[in-house]
């Protein structure tokens, strides 16, 4: 080890340190002061935290390390990482290494979630990029003695005037003498010298996984390692009764069973408690699970029913609920309309399962605690397992694996707690292999909801009042004790924001308990939301006898910037500052637009076919789809094709926003045609993929064309917006085929009768 | 006692003979392509070939590939490039890439024995693998390409203007 050098941003200095040797180290300030697990999906950036705490290290062998601190689930935001900063410090791509970052508060938010990895950190990851083609430049000038603005830095080289060249890694201890400027002065790339920035190129990871050698949780192999399977209790608030461990035992391989204490409190991230069969190998604890014949005692979430749930929400909308947003009277003029559009929507609970089942290796030492996971979020990891195992969480080392899919699930770690527990009990290290049925049954589920839509219409079809009432089980009952009602970030997913231009608009809440564990699921609280919203308009398009994408247009209105905080509304904008990520009609109309363009909407369709559309934003994102689907005389649906335009300001990698746009899209196929989660006796009615259906190749369209709208607006979020705008889409495309209305999600029978 | 081959290697296995061969190939040879995602055959992500043809390892005990030749993803070709895995990196097919092994496998023996399948035949051979990140008009692409590599294997390969840069 030999003195090393860091640069800080704050100080416009460099601190002396000892790190790899003769690599010169560059770490900017970053968003510090990491928010608390439970401010889940939306955590709110901290300001002016401002340590030398991400970065990009110089090797002496030139090759460039760049830190990732977000979690790679299929977002590839490894790449997108390694593309902005190559980018910006001119590093040659071949010479680019991404090293995954373990879970550390110095680096600010790592809860990759809420589609914001990139609105958050694209500017500083080019200032720091910047500054080292910043020292890079002025280093080689300082050493041939000519004026900087003489040498060019590009591609791991700085070339003089005259020809001369110098390769970045040999300029490592030269570099260590230039103090970069200030980032407000740094001359950061134009968009026209992007090299890597807005392209599509290929990610980093791709070859790995086509050959089977990417790890993911479970791929972890720690050689002496047992296995854990856990049997827990079917209703949250459960504990064991009775069961038998000598059974358990006696199968070949069984090591030991352990019970796992019941959570207290609120839910959290804690485990559900419950009997771990612990054993030399995967199959042999799950033999053993079989054997423990164990009975429970139910608690107070026993009598969880979801018809009976179902009935009770839609009774909670049917009725005058707390106010969210307001405008003139909508009451009023609902009260004397002579023409009214009424409806309820429903969409059930589901389960984000992700394809890899939660998974986490855990190695207990009397003064740490190690960790490897699939998690979106090691922070939550350092603080749920060190609850559990009595550490201070600083003492927790969380690695990061490759996610496997997350979808929200993998931002609880509860499958972290549960090895680093076990792995306490046995002084083994310990993986927990959570199976499909845990996934599906033992879930934090996306809420149940109702909502309740009434306009007035004119004679034209225009909305002179809307009335809105949403309930639905809360998030926030998994972070506040019996919390019935809803925290403000959920109503602002498509809810508060509401587009639709009318003098009188009424939006409500109700409160709904929560008698199962509710998180986030891909585009959270927006699912239902834009379900409701975006089947009303068209459904009000039908009764106005006009067409559903010109209806969209009007209702929506002349291009403008909506602040619904002028009606009396709460609106934390996704923690977008409303002056910099304002909701603006203009880009909404403008992808509406243009996916018509694509679809070749208003074409004449064969009977049985239909085309449907949709257009939400979300996480600062614009997004509009169509859907094509065939309904045969026997109710038969098939999904053609999909189109959808989208609009997320600066992109960072073109074809991983159109993949994800594609698979977004697809992953919304679920909430239309899934079983959903139901819930009977407070127990999961579903276990795997024959009972909850996930989309299948059969049941997705061959193509969604994807363009994605070429803009200089600040980045947004990009994995989830495809996906609350899908459902409805593809329900109008339904109604338009055959002329059957979904307004109850699963669509389940109802083209059959 | 059970003899078989796993990527050309002899094994012999003595254990509980129920034993998924899934489990057997994670667990005992660390060979981790084949992926647990299910355990009931529904979504195909532990997909390996069994004397060249595609099976879910999740259910397939040891006990019945005595003699038999397992190929799993690490072993479906030398240096990763089988024309299915190819033409997965022309389409920049993957997202969280969980799956993919399976889906790899499954193609592979798909076009084994149809090295020209109709777009239904290969949404009927592919609709029991799973993707949950939702990359199946990629996956179909992907397979079309390969199917035109195996099938026109003549050494020769033609620049397709609409093959290049991005996915659509």
């Amino acid at each position: 080890m030999s003195e090393n050098t860091y640069f800080d941003m704050n100080r416009r200095s460099f601190l002396k340190s000892t790190a790899a040797a003769g690599a010169l180290v560059l770490g900017t300030y970053f968003m510090g002061g990491a928010p608390r697990a439970m401010a889940g999906v939306l955590a709110k950036p901290a300001e002016n935290a401002k340590r030398a705490n991400l970065f990009i290290a110089l090797r002496p062998d030139g090759m460039v390390e760049v830190t990732c601190h977000r979690s790679e689930m299929g977002q590839q935001i490894r790449t997108a990482i390694a593309q902005i900063v190559a980018d910006e410090m001119e590093a040659a791509w071949d010479k680019v290494i991404v090293i995954q970052g373990k879970g550390d508060p110095k680096y600010g938010d790592q809860n990759t979630d809420g589609s914001r990895s990139i609105r958050f950190n694209m500017q500083r990851l080019r200032e720091m990029g910047s500054s080292v083609r910043y020292m890079m430049q002025h280093a080689a000038a300082k050493r041939w003695g000519v004026e900087p603005s003489t040498c060019v830095a590009e591609q791991h080289v700085v070339t003089h005037t005259s020809g001369k060249t110098l390769a970045y890694k040999d300029l490592i201890d030269d570099a260590l003498t230039i103090t970069p400027p200030e980032a407000d002065k740094l001359k950061l790339k134009e968009r026209k010298e992007w090299r890597y920035i807005n392209t599509g190129m290929a990610h980093i990871d791709l070859q790995d996984i086509v050959t089977g050698k990417a790890t993911f949780a479970a791929d972890v192999r720690e050689p002496k390692a047992l296995v854990a399977i856990i049997e827990r209790p079917p209703v949250v608030g459960g504990k064991v009764k009775s069961f038998n461990a000598d059974k358990a035992k006696a199968v070949n391989g069984v090591v030991d069973v352990i019970e796992i204490p019941a959570p207290k409190g609120a839910p959290q991230f804690q485990p559900k408690g419950g009997l771990a069969i612990i054993a030399n190998n995967t199959w042999a604890a799950w033999q053993g699970r079989k054997a423990l014949d164990v009975t429970w005692d139910d608690g107070a979430n026993g009598d969880y029913n979801s018809a009976n749930f179902k009935e009770q929400l839609l009774n909670t909308v049917n009725a005058p609920q707390a106010l969210v947003r307001e405008k003139g009277d909508a009451l009023s003029v609902l009260e004397k309309a002579s023409d009214k559009l009424v409806a309820d929507y429903y969409v059930p609970h589901l389960a984000q399962a992700p394809m890899e089942p939660p998974c986490a290796t855990a190695m207990y030492y009397k003064d740490r605690v190690d960790v490897w996971a699939a998690t979106q979020n090691p922070q939550a990891d350092m603080e749920t397992v060190g609850a559990m195992v009595g550490m201070d969480k600083e003492k927790i080392n969380v690695h990061v694996t490759m996610l496997g899919g997350a979808f929200g699930r993998k931002s609880k770690p509860d499958f972290s707690a549960e090895a680093a527990f076990l792995s306490m009990k046995t002084g083994k290290p310990i993986r927990v292999q959570w199976t499909r049925e845990d996934d599906i049954q033992h879930g934090f589920y996306h809420a149940v909801s109702a909502q309740h839509v009434e306009a007035a219409l004119d004679e034209n079809g225009k909305i002179d009042a809307y009335l809105h009432r949403t309930a639905f089980s809360p998030i926030a009952s998994t972070f506040q004790e019996g919390a019935n009602a809803p925290f403000s970030f959920e109503l602002d997913l498509g809810f508060t924001d509401n587009p639709i231009l009318t003098p009188n608009m009424k939006l409500e809440r109700g409160e709904a308990p929560a008698k199962a564990r509710i998180g986030w699921m891909r585009s959270v609280s927006n699912i239902f939301h834009a379900f409701a919203v975006q089947s009303f308009i068209n459904e009000a398009a039908h009764k106005a006898g006009k067409d559903p994408k010109n209806y969209l247009l009007e209702v929506i209105g002349p291009d403008r910037i909506i602040d619904v905080t002028d009606q009396k509304a709460e609106y934390q904008n996704y923690w977008g500052d409303k002056s910099v990520y304002p909701l603006d009609t203009g880009r909404l109309r403008n992808v509406i637009e243009k996916v018509s363009d694509m679809a070749g909407w208003g074409r004449n369709m064969p009977k049985g076919r239909g085309l449907g559309i949709a257009a939400h934003r979300s996480f600062l994102t614009y997004v509009a789809t169509v859907v094509e689907v065939e309904v045969s005389d026997a109710g038969d649906l098939s999904v053609i094709k999909s189109w959808v335009a989208i609009d997320a300001g600066t992109v960072v990698n073109t074809d991983t926003v159109k993949n994800q746009t594609q698979g977004g899209s697809v992953y919304g196929i679920t909430t239309a045609i899934s079983d959903g989660i139901t819930f009977d006796k407070g127990r999961v009615q579903q276990s795997n993929f024959h009972n909850y259906r996930v989309p299948r190749m059969s049941d997705s369209p061959l193509e969604v064309e994807v363009e994605v709208i070429e803009s200089d607006a600040p980045p947004a979020g990009v994995g989830e917006p495809a996906t609350p705008v899908y459902a409805p889409a593809l329900c109008n495309a339904i109604f338009a085929a055959c002329g059957k209305r979904i307004r109850q999600l699963p669509i389940g029978n109802q083209l059959k009768a | 006692m059970i003899t078989f081959t796993v990527n050309g290697n002899k094994h012999e296995f003595s254990g509980d003979p129920s034993t998924p061969v899934l489990w057997y190939l994670r667990d005992e040879l660390n060979l981790t392509g084949p992926k647990f995602g299910c355990g009931m055959a529904q979504c195909g992500a532990c997909t390996v070939h069994i004397d060249g043809m595609a099976q879910r390892s999740c259910v397939l005990p040891v006990s019945a590939v005595q003699g038999r030749k397992i190929t799993t993803i690490e072993g479906l070709s030398e240096n990763g490039d089988h024309p299915v895995q190819k033409a997965w990196v022309e389409h920049k097919v993957p997202q969280c890439g969980f799956c993919q092994c399976g889906q790899i496998m499954q193609a592979a023996s798909l076009l084994s024995t149809n090295p020209t399948p109709s777009d239904e035949e290969i949404v009927e051979n592919m609709s029991g693998n799973i993707c949950r990140c939702g990359t199946y008009p990629r996956i179909h692409k992907a397979i079309k390409s390969a199917s035109k590599s195996i099938s026109s294997n003549a050494g020769v390969s033609y620049f397709d203007p609409t093959q290049a840069g991005e996915e659509a």
